[in-house]
């Protein structure tokens, strides 16, 4: 049986197009994929990411069990109210998951981790917890739902009791708000401005019919894919994994390595790998020939004929993520590619021909506004 | 799922076939079809002249999601391609009946589009797959 979010009736009621996501049955799209990207783009889209998992991290040592077992450090957000985006990492320097810690008061740190890896996720961080007076705790029964563009937060307000709205008007971005189960992140995966906000499951319905009736798009989780590339967001599991580092996955700014004195889980790792030497990097690609980019694609060097096939498993690159972009109207994707590539152009697999591509800086697209330029 | 006229032929791979008086047949693919794969981006169309047996693979629409081959539901040559699509895809799923088809087959034989399917055999196909 799939699992379901409060939400999943408004879905089915929405008519959705729903699909197996990591267990859970999601929304891929209610009507129009691009007509939801756009939606957030120019207006406001509402999305249900109840099937990711909100984690409450308290206790004495909730601080020091963060900067052990975070790449980044929380050290960063010590005021009240601040969030930090890290990867966690495992012992070999592979990242187990990327998430956004939010340090909602004093000791009491708010955790979001990803579906696919929530029981993973739950195991190491149950397993690192040993050492430390510290008590991590799921919350399967809060509901998740982002609100996303640049009308985003003044529908939110309209939905919020009068109290927490006001703080959350207040946020700037990377901070956070919280009464009681509620709190409201200025955070979100989509480059533009917006709240992801964490409720009690029964009280999301509402919410949700709230926000549609004030003018906001639900949207589903395939235009959030398309949202997040243009935006130059990693996938976790596609562009990261445990067997590629934050500094292979374009994520070196999110390792604190300062302090010296800070030991986290993975440190070690990284530090050996960067004296061996970074092998690979992640860059942006635009197509500049026919086609759509595809996810697992082959890339080479532009006319690398020692490279003939683009279905080769030989070829030294390969595309983490690849999509048509709503907002460009052309077809982007990340490429992991050698370290010393310098190269301004490439070309990438596109059905069994190779297909001129251009390198770009990996944000295509923020606040609305393209950052490449196209032609 | 949605329209289908009566007086077009069908296949098992969701294209539709209109034969004309010519000796031609124009074929696209179904609304079930379009609605399916959602917002088409980009459409591969065969070249003018080339000759395909049925079964072949002769073009390939894709999706934000993913690519899908279309095959020649009957052999023939193209007589024309409808190159409206290389600026707007978005007409497949607009009208996947009407502006939205994709090419013209000069067929091997006027009989040929007798084997495929009708209107209400292709609802068979259709329903089964929701």
């Amino acid at each position: 049986m799939p699992k379901h979010t409060p939400l999943h009736d408004e879905h089915v009621s929405l008519g959705a197009k729903l699909v197996d996501f990591a267990g859970w049955e999601m929304p891929i799209n209610y009507s129009s994929q691009i007509g939801e990207h756009n939606a957030v783009r120019e207006h406001a889209g509402i999305f249900d990411v109840s099937h990711m998992t909100v984690v409450d991290i308290r206790g004495a040592q909730s601080r020091d069990f963060l900067r052990r077992v975070l790449a980044n450090d929380v050290a960063k957000i010590d005021a009240d109210g601040k969030a930090l985006y890290t990867c966690m990492l495992n012992a070999h320097g592979g990242v187990v998951d990327d998430l956004i810690v939010y340090h909602v008061a004093g000791n009491w740190y708010r955790a979001v981790v990803n579906a696919a890896t929530t029981d993973k996720d739950l195991a190491w961080l149950h397993s690192q917890a040993r050492d430390f007076d510290v008590n991590v705790e799921r919350r399967d029964e809060l509901a998740i739902v982002a609100a996303q563009g640049p009308a985003a937060r003044e529908l939110v307000r309209e939905h919020l009791g009068a109290a927490l709205a006001e703080r959350a008007m207040a946020l700037k971005p990377f901070e956070v708000a919280a009464d009681g189960d509620w709190s409201v992140g200025r955070t979100g995966y989509t480059g533009e401005d917006g709240f992801e906000i964490v409720l009690p499951g029964n009280m999301a319905v509402g919410f949700w019919r709230g926000m549609i009736r004030s003018g906001a798009t639900p949207v589903g989780l395939g235009a959030r894919d398309t949202l997040r590339l243009e935006a130059g967001l990693n996938l976790y599991g596609q562009d990261m994994d445990e067997d590629h580092s934050p500094l292979v996955a374009n994520l070196g700014w999110t390792v604190a390595f300062e302090p010296e004195e800070r030991a986290f889980v993975g440190r070690n790792a990284l530090e050996m790998a960067r004296q061996r030497g970074i092998e690979t990097k992640l860059v942006g690609v635009l197509l500049e020939g026919r086609g759509i980019l595809r996810t697992g694609a082959s890339v080479r060097a532009a006319g690398d004929d020692a490279v003939a096939e683009p279905s080769a498993d030989n070829a030294p690159g390969e595309l983490t993520s690849g999509s048509y972009a709503p907002t460009l109207e052309r077809s982007i994707g990340f490429a992991r590619v050698p370290v010393d590539w310098d190269y301004a152009r490439v070309e990438v697999g596109v059905r069994g021909k190779w297909q001129p591509a251009r390198v770009v800086a990996t944000t295509f697209v923020r606040k609305g506004k393209i950052k490449v330029a196209l032609d | 799922m949605g329209e289908r006229p009566d007086n077009y032929r069908y296949t098992q791979s969701h294209e539709w076939v209109a034969p004309a008086e010519d000796g031609t047949a124009r074929i696209g693919i179904t609304d079930h079809a379009q609605s399916s794969l959602g917002d088409l981006v980009f459409v591969e169309l065969p070249e003018v002249g080339t000759s395909f047996n049925a079964g072949e693979q002769v073009a390939v629409v894709e999706s934000v999601k993913a690519a899908s081959d279309i095959y020649a539901p009957v052999a023939g040559e193209i007589a024309s391609v409808n190159e409206t699509l290389e600026d707007a895809p978005e007409q497949v799923n607009e009208d996947p009946f009407g502006e939205g088809w994709l090419f013209e087959l000069k067929l091997e034989s006027e009989e040929a589009t007798e084997s495929l399917l009708d209107a209400a055999a292709y609802k068979e196909v259709a329903d089964a797959d929701d």
